[in-house]
């Protein structure tokens, strides 16, 4: 008897452990997640730039442009273009920091499979995407109907929800190339680096080689990603040139995408 | 309870740890230690998952680390004070810590009086903490979920004296409540005031793993006499082993053995004791050297 009793505190112990503990759910990650995307210095002054290039884009529209300017995609476009640029590193940060600061050495001990964070932390990216032109369209209607109403003309609503849901789209495939290129280089300097090439560099080489050679002009939307991206702006695709976004998007996306997620699977976390 | 079997990681041709096999057992200090780069880290980065290993695998509370479904619930890490991100705050770190393990709160603050960082203190960035202060908060990182199991690498590094203090009387109160505490360092001293278990890891390898009493009452007895040498040669002229060190002997005899025979031999002893770490710390010695010879030579 006495054995019984000294034996089965020792087997009941791990028992107890094991069960006492429910797994952690997907939305508590998403939750902490989006929590780190607004708790840095560097994290919150980005979300605020972006708000303030939202209200300067709207109030220099408001100043400068001509009355017959004055209309929903005026306003619409002049907060989108800093928030194109700037929400992508949003995305970048996300990833990076889990690297750059080492902060990931306590984020996957504590969540020990790295896909799912690596999830969450798209969800949040999507979600920030998604509510900030959200809040930038709200604005822009806002400074449409005050800025038309102070100077006395119509109201004009120029932006069909169709072409809405196209710049969205645009955007969020912006955010994605953010989201690669962190998953990609895992380190914040390096990602941003990269951003702006992608953006800025490769761009307008391949602008200007399809300037000079003919080729390269056919060649170009099925080559070039940026190019496609860029139409999703003015709306209105063609089945080619969905086509041409789909394959130039597997080349310069999904795969170097894929690529970075086989590593951080595997990498070790320093 | 911590479990590695056959651990081996190997970066090309290059092996980090080498078939590393041990137990940290629930009610006990695990001291974990070993020169700087002989692989404790790598062997501890193992354990929780965050480094793949070549072979070999390892458990905690039975379970692969991968399965445990809440792992700081069950296990606190400290592997890296410095990695953390130097534009949170304290508090930050402890509430991302707290929410993600599901635990109330109320456990923020009570962690941060636990280890003894203020309100004030708690508010700053990481960036300006000090080691010492980013050493606390690591540990109430670790501590926050309530775990039954603790591993930490080097958590000494940066605490002064006191703090020391406070980090031993805090990991003796986690095992002897039943916790299980693997700790590393590369100080020998230090380790062996706190741990009940020491495991002794060498390029990659074990090569010392027992009790501390084990392991120090292995080391025989230390004695010295005028003569050392005349001593020596008794001491093997009755069959025990006699090593001539630096100021005296070194044998497997106990100490009434060496009085016996240096009385039968007409040796005067000048000392008398047992050699305590003595054995331990050379062998410690001879691995940081062969260590430093490598760094050397490369």
């Amino acid at each position: 008897m006495s054995t019984a009793v000294m034996e089965n505190p020792q087997v009941a112990e791990p028992a107890r452990a094991r069960s006492q503990h429910a797994p952690i759910p997907f939305r508590t990650v998403v939750g902490v997640e989006l929590r780190k995307a607004f708790d840095t210095r560097s994290g919150f002054w980005l979300l605020v730039a972006i708000a303030a290039a939202g209200v300067l884009a709207t109030g220099a529209v408001l100043a400068f442009a001509s009355n017959s300017d004055l209309s929903y995609d005026s306003f619409a476009g002049a907060i989108g273009v800093p928030m194109t640029i700037l929400l992508p590193v949003v995305a970048i940060l996300a990833v990076t920091g889990e690297w750059s600061q080492r902060a990931g050495l306590t984020t996957f001990t504590l969540v020990p499979h790295r896909g799912r964070v690596i999830r969450a932390k798209f969800v949040v990216t999507i979600a920030i995407g998604v509510a900030s032109m959200a809040l930038a369209l709200a604005v822009g209607a806002l400074g449409n109907v005050v800025g038309s109403g102070l100077k006395g003309v119509d109201t004009t609503w120029d932006l069909s929800p169709t072409s809405i849901l196209y710049i969205v789209g645009a955007d969020l495939i912006g955010m994605t190339i953010g989201f690669m290129l962190g998953i990609l280089t895992r380190n914040s300097a390096g990602a941003i680096v990269g951003y702006f090439s992608y953006w800025f560099v490769l761009p307008t080489l391949s602008m200007v080689l399809a300037a000079n050679q003919s080729w390269f002009e056919k060649a170009q939307p099925w080559v070039d990603f940026n190019f496609n991206q860029g139409n999703l702006y003015d709306g209105g695709l063609s089945g080619q040139q969905w086509l041409q976004l789909g394959i130039t998007g597997a080349v310069w996306l999904a795969l170097p995408l894929a690529f970075g997620l086989w590593r951080v699977m595997r990498a070790e976390v320093k | 309870m911590i479990i590695v079997e056959s651990l081996t990681k190997t970066y090309g041709g290059f092996t980090a740890v080498d078939n590393v096999t041990f137990r940290a057992e629930p009610g006990r200090v695990t001291g974990f230690l070993g020169p700087n780069g002989a692989g404790k880290s790598t062997t501890m980065r193992i354990l929780v998952g965050l480094t793949p290993p070549s072979s070999g695998s390892s458990t905690v509370l039975g379970r692969r680390y991968a399965d445990l479904p809440n792992p700081g619930r069950e296990i606190g890490v400290l592997l890296d004070a410095s990695a953390q991100h130097a534009g949170r705050t304290g508090r930050e770190i402890l509430t991302l810590a707290q929410r993600t393990m599901r635990v109330d709160r109320s456990r923020v603050d009570e962690i941060l009086d636990l280890v003894s960082l203020s309100e004030e203190e708690s508010a700053r960035r990481v960036r300006d903490y000090s080691l010492g202060m980013r050493q606390r908060l690591g540990i109430a990182t670790a501590l926050i979920g309530d775990p039954e199991v603790l591993v930490l690498d080097e958590p000494a590094n940066g605490l002064d004296p006191a703090g020391i203090r406070w980090m031993r009387d805090l990991l003796r109160g986690f095992a002897n409540k039943g916790g299980t505490v693997l700790l590393s360092s590369h100080l020998l001293h230090e380790i062996e005031v706190i741990a009940d278990d020491l495991v002794v890891i060498g390029n990659g390898r074990i090569v010392a793993a027992g009790t501390k009493s084990e392991l120090l009452e292995a080391a025989g007895t230390f004695a010295n006499a005028a003569e050392p040498a005349a001593l020596a040669r008794a001491l093997t002229g009755a069959g025990h082993s006699a090593e001539l060190s630096l100021g005296g002997v070194r044998t497997d005899a106990d100490t009434a053995q060496v009085g016996q025979v240096a009385l039968a031999a007409g040796v005067p002893l000048t000392e008398l004791r047992p050699a305590d770490g003595a054995g331990l710390e050379e062998m410690f010695l001879e691995l940081t050297k062969d260590n430093a010879r490598e760094e050397v030579a490369a």
